[in-house]
């Protein structure tokens, strides 16, 4: 991470008797993006009201490049943010919607101006200075709301799940240029989203919270394959748990629906006949399985077909039922229903997680 | 629902003409001062009266010294409750429907309690101090209609998000309110000001009871005096109530537009 410019110190926030935001610390990098992942109420949103300057911290810092703005009113800030509802001026233009920060600033006219121009040129939108939002589509809106909170050069830009309101096709191209000109003006970013597919393809690093806490801190690779807690393997992506019984404690083997296998490590406190649970990513199940695999044996139970990946579920018993993702082969039609299978599991891909 | 139609129209048609006929009647009658025909002697009458000139300014004088005060206090009271303290609305409410409750005739002797001559601030001891006076009182005569509509503006706009957007770029609560807010309520504090208008022209009681020469009090002695002018006089309130309402409907046409596309 490069130098501290942004620094969560020990936020807490209380609404009545409910702490939305337990003690949270987080240092963020000059120019990184960072993104607060996690669902409904988890506190996300509140953290991020905090560091706007909209919510007062219950108790604990903010600080922005080393200095203290706990106590600093949203205005004073100079913290740029983009709303989930767009937020545009709906009696201004696109240029009077750049134009306002700049102008609230006491910017001379012919600053405003060019800086507008500049801004919509960031944006793709040059030539639609006159035009009011009603007149733009969802994402054009974005974008001008985007240009507007860039436009009187903040310190910080602070994105409050602003691709929730648009399109999936739109919502992909749009965080892809929200990436792009963040990282060509270096601007630190805090981008909160409950969409783990936005926040991994989108962020330097992940905070994935839940109830108020930070749950895990890393960069998208870490934060997938290398998930600490239950909660953050199982928000993050999806999941597959095996259940089973330990058969051997000793010699590593377990029984799943019946089928005895070794496995490569088993929970401190595992002992004969006590139950245990293994988890693994779908992509890390593969059909027949290669040397030095976990093999077992099942039948198709339901086929998806999502174009480039085939979804499978294989049912191993009457307790286990696996997701096992698998690239569509032009040559090769997938298993059908009812089908018996065998697949394999790396023993490395065999995640032993913790509460 | 078609089989409603028909019923739905009688009970138009019914109302239509519990209202119409007598207004019909009124103007019929106003036009009926000359004895040999029809004609506009008694609006030529009362256009000459220099008394009617004279009240009718002064009643627009006093609604529109009441909207700009009303406007004043009721746009940042109804946007501090709604964005700060939500829990005080419903206090608000209640607070602004009592002179809906509150007869005027107990306003105005509270008010000649309050503020006579031997109290702590003797308003109706000059002729200008009953005039403030007056237009206090019709500030607090349109505050239900000027409390709604505004209210009902902030609601139709995301007022919150509105103003933390402007709060994020430097802008301060004056500004928000009188760039951002105001602008996107426009038509609503519009037609909350045309409401109060069409109020206080014709009021009379305050006026009477606080002695000023208002248009209200104009009509009633006209009224008590003359045969076919208070029929005109009548014709003349409809039709300055009436442009009132359809300023209303005209500016809803120019309301600032908002869009939640999601394309």
């Amino acid at each position: 991470m490069a130098e501290t410019f942004l620094s969560l110190e020990n936020l807490v926030k209380t609404f009545g008797t409910t702490t939305v935001v337990k003690d949270v610390s987080l240092p963020v990098g000059r120019g990184e993006f960072v993104s607060l992942l996690g669902p409904s109420g988890c506190g996300k949103t509140t953290i991020l009201r905090m560091v706007a300057g909209f919510e007062r911290p219950t108790s604990g810092r903010i600080l922005v490049e080393g200095k203290d703005i706990t106590g600093l009113s949203a205005n004073q800030r100079k913290i740029g943010m983009v709303f989930q509802a767009y937020a545009l001026f709906p009696n201004m233009s696109v240029a009077g919607n750049i134009g306002f920060g700049l102008r609230v600033a006491g910017a001379p006219r012919a600053e405003i101006e060019s800086r507008v121009t500049e801004m919509l040129g960031l944006i793709g939108l040059a030539g639609y200075e006159k035009r009011f939002p009603f007149e733009l589509s969802g994402g054009q809106q974005q974008r001008v709301a985007l240009a507007r909170a860039l436009a009187p050069r903040p310190r910080m830009l602070l994105l409050d799940e602003p691709l929730s309101a648009l399109d999936a096709k739109i919502r992909v191209s749009l965080r892809e240029q929200i990436r792009e000109i963040q990282r060509e003006l270096g601007i630190t970013t805090i981008f909160v989203t409950h969409d783990q597919e936005e926040a991994l393809s989108i962020s330097d690093r992940i905070v994935v919270m839940n109830a108020g806490n930070v749950e895990q801190v890393g960069a998208p690779f870490e934060i997938y394959n290398r998930p600490r807690t239950r909660f953050v393997a199982t928000f993050v992506g999806q999941l597959n748990t095996l259940s089973g019984t330990v058969v051997d404690a000793a010699q590593r083997t377990v029984s799943i629906d019946g089928q005895v296998l070794t496995v490569p490590a088993l929970p401190g406190n595992a002992s004969n006949g006590s139950p245990v649970s293994f988890t693994m990513r779908p992509e890390a199940v593969r059909l027949g399985g290669g040397e030095g695999d976990i093999v077992l044996n099942g039948k198709v139970a339901e086929v998806n077909f999502l174009g480039s990946v085939i979804r499978l579920k294989v049912d191993l018993g009457q307790h286990n039922r696996l997701d096992l993702d698998t690239f569509n082969d032009q040559r090769t039609p997938p298993p059908e229903y009812g089908a018996p299978v065998q697949i394999g599991i790396a023993s490395s891909d065999m995640l032993v997680l913790g509460d | 629902m078609r089989r409603g139609k028909p019923w739905a129209w009688i009970i138009f048609g019914l109302g239509v003409v519990y209202f119409m006929i007598p207004l019909i009647a009124t103007f019929i009658f106003s036009l009926r001062m000359r004895r040999d025909g029809l004609s506009f002697d008694a609006y030529l009458s009362v256009f000459g009266d220099a008394r009617f000139q004279s009240t009718l300014t002064y009643s627009v004088v006093v609604g529109i010294l009441a909207i700009i005060v009303g406007v004043a206090i009721v746009i940042p009271a109804a946007y501090v409750v709604r964005l700060r303290l939500p829990w005080l609305r419903q206090t608000l409410e209640f607070i602004t429907l009592l002179p809906l409750i509150i007869p005027p005739i107990v306003l105005v002797f509270g008010y000649l309690r309050m503020y006579n001559t031997s109290s702590l601030i003797p308003l109706t001891s000059s002729a200008f101090g009953t005039d403030i006076l007056l237009t206090c009182a019709y500030v607090v005569l349109a505050l239900p209609y000027m409390y709604r509509s505004v209210d009902t503006g902030l609601r139709s706009i995301d007022a919150h998000v509105l103003s933390e957007a402007a709060t994020s770029l430097g802008a301060g609560p004056v500004r928000i309110i009188y760039e951002i807010i105001v602008p996107n309520i426009f038509v609503a504090v519009i037609s909350g000001a045309f409401l109060t208008f069409a109020i206080v022209i014709g009021e009379f009681t305050m006026a009477s009871l606080l002695s000023r020469p208002a248009f209200g009090p104009y009509l009633q002695l006209t009224g008590t005096n003359k045969a076919y002018e208070p029929s005109a006089l009548a014709v003349i309130s409809f039709i300055i109530t009436w442009g009132a309402m359809g300023m209303i409907q005209l500016l809803t046409r120019f309301a600032p537009r908002t869009a939640a596309r999601t394309d």
